[in-house]
């Protein structure tokens, strides 16, 4: 510490500049926010900004008051998310326990089975062809649990290595000899002891499903298939139809059709709270997302 | 001895019965629609079925290949990851390094968290981001920072031209933090001693970076970067779908193969096409990643897929 005024000086530099980039990083958040509270007629006028002239809590007024769709939408979100990672937590624990046995006869080949699904995929023509003509999941629930995201290959994988490495070995041959059976071993040690990794990777799975919009665009169409839509869907619908307009395309009474649009408020408030319970969860769970991500850099 | 093998097996038969819901979900979601490239391969006709349509050989393929479209999308869907690979390799060790530098802890933390919120969110909000940014007539943009400095507004969503910037850095802001945590945590396992003897040699602490913290972080950087290109011919659907709108315009630089087959089949029921620009897609992807892995094994096998 010779030059601690140089340090001094080198530490409130870079401090700056990661304030700076921590900055852009926040401000489009903060952004959103604005905008959701910001008078209409003033975001018409002048547009998105930081520092609006008039403050008005008429969006979320609107989304109590009568928003029913969306209020919908933000339920179908979170049932589709609840039931989709557990459903994946269960399946990948139940997958990964036997193939961490290491004395199971066709280990190696089942463990190829669940990993080639990594490497090679049919891609979107004929999972979307089965899931349509032969499962008939268009417009249902089951459209937006299904497909993809209720098992991947990768936590099977991640969830696996965990049992083999961080439970020690001891603990098995002890259950062995007190005559448990792999049921109760996994039951009563795999699971209370597997837990941080179970809690991991069902967050990186329930941030999947919350964020997903892909699986109810592709099977959810229609009036049938609107009626279904999770919020991140409604968000999408919005701006498409948006777009829609401004594109010019529309014939006709282009006003009426405006007129039954959400206002920029209006989205711009469903679109906060659409990220509200992830700020919320962030604090306190930010440590197995940080886990979860550097473990999931040798495999990702 | 037959008994013996009976007892082998149902010691295990909970094990493997424990196995079966999963694995048969891995077989319906991945395994039949790998079965099921043989449509780009046939001229699919519904009445008749999958099975029963009339092969047409490589037909869909020639097609394709004789469109402009495979071209461009193949061209935009490599460049782009290129730059992806690039710009969120610098500048997440540029931001790893630096946060490993600040010495309060407390601001250490802040950061770290901050820079990871991005990628918690998806890409419909990006895209609302975006617009919000963006927009024609009332993007922050156009309206507030562009009428300030007495500069025309900007069509953003018509101008093709600004898209591979506009694309790179959301695709940076959104996903830099997931990166920058593994280097950091590969920063923290350097070992301090290195640092000690450069001040002691009296090192700059540009040299120290240079000489010590990069050629440290050379393993995970080749691993990350064998990985990525692992992926180069597969794109985010979300970013090129939805971030720029969906927008005709600027097809020729925001068109990439995932959202060509997402178009041509849902859009315009071109089965052919797109299952042809899928295939094409799953084939050369998976040799990619077969190569790229092969190259990882050499260099370290601890990191490899397999």
């Amino acid at each position: 510490m010779l030059n601690s005024k140089k340090q001094i000086h080198y530490q409130i530099g870079i401090n700056l500049i990661m304030i700076m980039l921590t900055l852009i990083i926040v401000l489009p958040f903060i952004l959103v926010f604005i905008s959701s509270v910001t008078d209409e007629n003033v975001l018409i006028r002048n547009g998105y900004s930081f520092f609006p002239e008039k403050v008005s809590l008429y969006a979320y007024q609107y989304i109590i008051r009568q928003g029913e769709k969306i209020l919908r939408a933000y339920m179908i979100t979170i049932i589709v998310t609840v039931i989709g990672t557990s459903v994946n937590i269960a399946l990948s624990a139940l997958i990964a326990y036997p193939l961490s046995v290491r004395t199971l006869p066709h280990r190696r080949a089942i463990t190829f089975f669940v990993f080639f699904t990594m490497l090679f995929n049919g891609g979107l023509v004929p999972t979307y062809l089965m899931y349509t003509s032969f499962f008939h999941i268009k417009n249902t629930i089951w459209a937006l649990i299904v497909p993809n995201f209720l098992l991947s290959a990768n936590n099977v994988l991640m969830i696996r290595s965990y049992f083999m490495t961080s439970i020690p070995e001891a603990l098995f041959e002890a259950a062995k000899i007190d005559g448990a059976g792999h049921l109760k071993i996994f039951c009563k040690i795999v699971l209370p002891l597997g837990k941080p990794i179970l809690i991991t990777m069902g967050l990186f799975s329930g941030l999947t499903y919350w964020n997903d919009w892909t699986n109810g665009l592709y099977y959810l169409s229609g009036n049938d298939g609107q009626k279904l839509y999770g919020i991140q869907n409604l968000l999408n619908q919005m701006i498409t139809d948006i777009q829609y307009l401004a594109s010019g395309k529309v014939t006709g009474n282009i006003g009426a059709e405006v007129a039954k649009l959400p206002t920029t408020s209006v989205r711009m408030a469903i679109a906060f709270i659409a990220m509200l319970p992830l700020f919320i969860i962030y604090p306190f769970l930010q440590k197995y997302f940080s886990e979860g991500i550097t473990l999931g850099a040798v495999k990702g | 001895m037959k008994k013996t093998w009976i007892k082998k097996y149902k010691s295990y038969m909970v094990l493997y019965l424990m196995m079966i819901p999963g694995l048969l979900y891995f077989l319906i979601n991945n395994y039949v629609p790998m079965a099921g490239i043989i449509i780009a391969f046939k001229k699919l006709n519904f009445a008749k079925g999958i099975l029963k349509s009339p092969w047409v050989g490589f037909e869909n393929f020639k097609f394709l290949f004789s469109s402009q479209d495979a071209w461009t999308i193949t061209r935009n869907t490599v460049l782009y990851n290129v730059g992806f690979i690039i710009v969120n390799m610098v500048v997440g060790i540029a931001i790893a390094i630096m946060i490993c530098e600040v010495r309060s802890v407390k601001m250490k933390k802040i950061y770290q968290s901050v820079i990871l919120l991005p990628f918690l969110m998806s890409m419909v909000i990006l895209s609302y981001i975006v617009y919000a940014l963006l927009s024609s007539e009332n993007g922050l943009i156009n309206n507030t920072i562009l009428s300030g400095l007495h500069i025309d507004p900007i069509q953003w969503y018509q101008e093709p031209k600004y898209w591979p910037f506009i694309l790179i850095f959301a695709n940076c802001w959104k996903g830099v933090g997931y990166g920058c945590l593994i280097y950091i945590a590969s920063l923290i396992g350097i070992d301090p001693s290195y640092y000690e003897a450069a001040r002691l040699d009296g090192a700059t602490k540009w040299q120290e970076i240079s000489k010590i913290t990069l050629p440290c972080l050379v393993p995970t950087i080749i691993t990350l970067l064998l990985l990525s290109i692992g992926r180069i011919f597969y794109s985010d659907f979300g970013l090129f779908y939805q971030v720029p709108q969906n927008s005709g315009v600027l097809f020729p630089t925001t068109n990439v193969i995932d959202t060509y087959v997402y178009r041509a089949l849902i859009e315009q029921g071109n089965i052919s096409m797109s299952s042809a620009a899928g295939v094409y897609q799953s084939l050369v992807g998976f040799v990619i990643v077969i190569i790229s892995n092969l190259i990882v094994r050499r260099y370290d096998k601890d990191q490899a897929l397999f």
